[in-house]
């Protein structure tokens, strides 16, 4: 009896209530907004506030009238410029991802080799520009490539070019900087499973006469791939919504889904519209969000460092 | 048995560096210029400095996303400690799988759809409950809680998934509540990574301009949006001098952070 009562009573204050509060606040502030917005991808636009039309009416004599209206993502299908949009998205962060991994793969693997003192300044040192402001990061490179900046200027002072290149506002300035801002968010996944690695594997190689690339081709690069998986998930899944970075580098010239959705909600006030290009571009990354989270359980514990 | 890092990984790695910091460096130099062009050296000058100080606009906004920082950063550490408890400790329940993606989506989801979302969830509450009436402060930090907490949730995730487990089973053997446990237990023992969760929700809070714009009422422009706002107008040695002081700032509290936990693990 004693012991039935004790159990119970450890079951009342264990862990348990921990669970309900966050439980609770993830699905009320993240997991119903997105039927929300489903709801309203179906709605119509209407003047004032909010700006669409009921989903759900009731009319007399009891009759529950549910409008879904397709036209917004007729409208979005029809559109040459949407279905462009959300390819040059697909596009443009597949090759940011694909630079972040060229740069980052051997930072990553440098810093694995380094002596372990060393190694916690060079992870720091990732670690830095990852906390300090995003928008200030891309605007510092509106100095650099502007048509007065820092390497036009260089190059002009040099006799190298007698007129500025148009280095801003173009689709590489934008690729450029998906690549300079979601670095971080690469090399430290990569780092976590190159760490990882268990050296006598690769000693086993050398052995077996491997030589030097064959080792790294065909025990460290294969032994590192959920690293390389989750990395470029994290890089590639939010740099297809990315904002920031096309508006402020891109210019007219690069179409990307969220700048669109952006000036749909905002200078359109089209908000069925922004709502049906918000549900496609997750239908989009649904694929890439599910391998992310087969990964990420081993593979994110990287901002902790070390 | 390491073997010393080949000549060509040594230059890639301090290009790679170089990457990363030189156009940090070219904002701190410049926000020195006294020429109001950014890109042309004209003399030493600390005019951008004083006159960021009578910025009314950047100087309220700073407070609004201070203060939001702040709220953001303590509801999200204890939010997202709880329930990587709940993830770690309580083994297999019912929609574990749900709530595990659950906690982690916000880390990829693109910032224009959480803030889409947000923003429509925030209106249709008000039509419906009356509350939140307007947005402003208390919108921008339950958006911001519930992105930050994700990253909170995968630090202290790690630090409870390495804990030694001996020790809190000793103290239940003892006799000891569940709760006096967690309490004088385990809350030290991952407090590393608590102080962490907080500084980097501190920072992620202060640095979001996309979230803040879909959920800020008229009233409440964060730092980011007042920058944002003022970058479309082109470049200017006050926003120089601006990201100048938040690097210095944040650079600092890293390094402090770093040695302050270094100390406690040897």
């Amino acid at each position: 009896m004693k012991v039935i009562l004790s159990k119970a009573r450890k079951s009342l204050t264990s862990p348990f209530w921990a669970l309900l509060i966050p439980y609770a606040w993830i699905f009320l502030f993240f997991l119903i907004p997105f039927f929300i917005v489903l709801k309203i991808s179906f709605s119509d636009m209407k003047m004032g506030l909010p700006p669409y039309g009921p989903f759900m009416e009731w009319l007399e004599d009891g009759v529950l009238l549910i409008k879904i209206n397709f036209n917004n993502y007729s409208f979005i299908g029809l559109d040459i410029l949407y279905i462009f949009s959300y390819i040059e998205s697909l596009i443009i962060a597949f090759i940011g991802t694909v630079g972040c991994l060229l740069i980052g793969y051997p930072m990553a693997y440098g810093i694995s080799k380094v002596a372990p003192s060393v190694r916690t300044i060079c992870l720091m040192l990732v670690i830095l520009p990852f906390w300090t402001s995003f928008l200030l990061r891309v605007y510092a490179w509106i100095g650099i490539l502007s048509p007065n900046g820092f390497i036009n200027t260089a190059l002009l002072k040099m006799g190298l070019i007698s007129t500025p290149l148009t280095l801003l506002d173009t689709t590489y300035a934008t690729v450029l900087g998906i690549v300079y801002c979601y670095l971080p968010f690469m090399i430290l996944p990569l780092y976590a499973s190159l760490e990882k690695i268990d050296h006598t594997l690769v000693e086993a190689a050398y052995d077996l006469g491997a030589k030097p690339y064959q080792a790294f081709w065909q025990v460290i690069v294969p032994l590192s791939s959920p690293g390389v998986i989750a990395g470029s998930m994290l890089v590639f899944i939010p740099a297809v919504g990315e904002f920031v970075i096309p508006e402020l580098l891109g210019g007219s010239q690069t179409l990307m889904i969220g700048k669109v959705l952006w000036n749909e909600f905002f200078s359109n006030r089209d908000w069925p519209v922004a709502s049906a290009l918000a549900i496609l571009m997750l239908v989009f990354l649904t694929i890439p969000i599910v391998i992310f989270q087969r990964f990420q359980e081993r593979q994110v514990r990287f901002l902790d460092a070390e | 048995m390491r073997n010393k890092l080949s000549p060509f990984l040594k230059t890639f790695m301090v290009f790679g560096y170089g990457f990363l910091y030189l156009p940090i460096f070219t904002l701190i130099i410049f926000s020195f210029n006294s020429s109001r062009l950014v890109t042309v050296w004209q003399g030493f000058s600390t005019k951008w400095y004083t006159s960021l100080l009578h910025d009314e606009a950047l100087l309220k906004s700073a407070w609004v996303s201070l203060q939001v920082a702040t709220y953001a950063a303590t509801f999200s550490v204890i939010l997202g400690t709880l329930s990587a408890v709940a993830l770690v400790r309580l083994g297999r329940f019912r929609g574990r799988r749900l709530f595990g993606v659950l906690t982690t989506a916000p880390l990829v989801m693109p910032e224009v759809i959480t803030g889409l979302a947000l923003l429509l969830l925030f209106v249709a509450l008000e039509q419906i409950l009356g509350w939140p009436k307007g947005r402003g402060i208390v919108t921008i930090t339950i958006a911001h809680t519930t992105l930050c907490m994700a990253y909170v949730a995968i630090l202290v995730r790690g630090r409870l998934a390495d804990m030694d487990r001996s020790l809190e089973e000793a103290a239940l053997d003892l006799g000891a509540r569940p709760l006096k446990v967690f309490t004088a237990i385990t809350l030290p023992l991952i407090s590393p990574a608590l102080l962490s969760g907080w500084l980097l929700a501190f920072a992620l809070s202060l640095d979001d301009l996309v979230i803040a714009s879909f959920v800020a009422g008229p009233g409440s422009s964060t730092l980011p949006m007042v920058i944002f706002s003022s970058i479309r107008f082109g470049i200017s040695p006050q926003i120089n001098a601006l990201a100048t002081l938040i690097i210095t700032f944040v650079a600092i509290g890293v390094m402090i952070a770093g040695w302050l936990m270094h100390r406690k693990r040897y």
